[in-house]
């Protein structure tokens, strides 16, 4: 089993290994986001409060989710090779953050569109769940811009890999902040003690989503992984055979 | 048909949600696939520039 895990952290049997895996995670993400979305838009009955604007929880809950997850896996990731010195750790850690970026923004505008004729506002300074995902946005792209900042890239791996740890401590600020403090949001409905408060055939399209979203990351993580392998190998004789074999 | 696109009066905060949600999956592919492609022709012609150099 530990040479499977061993062979992983070889960059040549990563690169064909995700190149194997990138159409199952696509396809299970399709099947997934497709039932998850029609049941969600036409087959969930309306919300006795918001009608059929809750609908938006397909979509919402979803990109949040991944924003946060997202942030784990760069963290994950990074501590990972700043503790073991793991050059595809790292590389993870800098494939993740430009996905986990977009579906921070998507979480922000779908709340935001949602918001409007919920609450009444777009927008909401010093909301405390909206400023904490707000924060996490801006930590993406501190650790973007952080890597393309320094040019030596083991320095800039080293740099990136502290700001993703330290920033790791939005993570749990965003998910208590409806506990904590008082928030236009509304409170945990599927992570708490007593178990998800929402009803069976609503249930059922938004966890369809939330793992398809997650496959949906994974095969855009493996090709962008693969991207970043390619270019840090790039000396390295099985790259140049190859580049040159696929002219 | 027209139920569906009104959404119970929801309909633009709906679709443009689901638009919206659209438009960035499809954005994150082609930025994967644009970034692997050019950087695969980049190294390979610094390659075959070095190739042809020897």
């Amino acid at each position: 089993m530990w040479t499977f895990f061993h062979k992983l952290a070889s960059p040549p049997h990563f690169y064909r290994l995700a190149a194997k895996m990138i159409p199952w995670f696509a396809m299970a993400a399709l099947l997934l986001v497709g039932y998850g979305t029609v049941a969600g838009l036409f087959l969930a009955p309306p919300d006795y409060q918001q009608g059929d604007a809750f609908r938006i929880i397909y979509v919402h809950v979803p990109s949040a989710y991944l924003s946060m997850m997202a942030y784990s896996v760069m963290a994950i990731a990074a501590g990972i090779g700043l503790i073991w010195r793991m050059k595809l750790a790292h590389s993870v850690a800098a494939a993740a953050a430009p996905i986990g970026a977009w579906f921070t923004f998507l979480a922000l505008a779908t709340g935001s569109i949602w918001g409007r004729p919920m609450w009444g506002t777009w927008w909401e300074w010093g909301d405390p769940r909206m400023m904490s995902e707000l924060v996490l946005l801006f930590l993406y792209f501190g650790y973007m811009a952080l890597r393309s900042a320094i040019d030596d890239l083991a320095k800039a791996d080293k740099a990136s890999a502290v700001l993703a740890l330290v920033g790791a401590v939005n993570l749990p600020i965003i998910h208590f902040s409806v506990e904590w403090w008082t928030s236009l949001h509304q409170g945990p409905t599927l992570v708490r003690a007593d178990g998800p408060a929402i009803a069976t055939d609503m249930l059922w399209p938004l966890l369809a989503n939330i793992f398809g979203f997650t496959f949906f990351f994974g095969a855009v993580l493996l090709m962008r992984v693969r991207t970043e392998v390619l270019l840090r190998e790039r000396r390295s004789g099985w790259v140049k055979r190859l580049l040159l074999e696929t002219a | 048909m027209s139920d569906a696109l009104a959404m119970g009066g929801y309909g633009p905060f709906v679709w443009s949600s689901f638009g919206l949600t659209l438009a960035v999956m499809v954005t994150c592919i082609w930025q994967a696939r644009a970034a692997q492609a050019k950087t695969q022709r980049v190294l390979r012609s610094r390659l075959e520039a070095m190739e042809s150099n020897k």
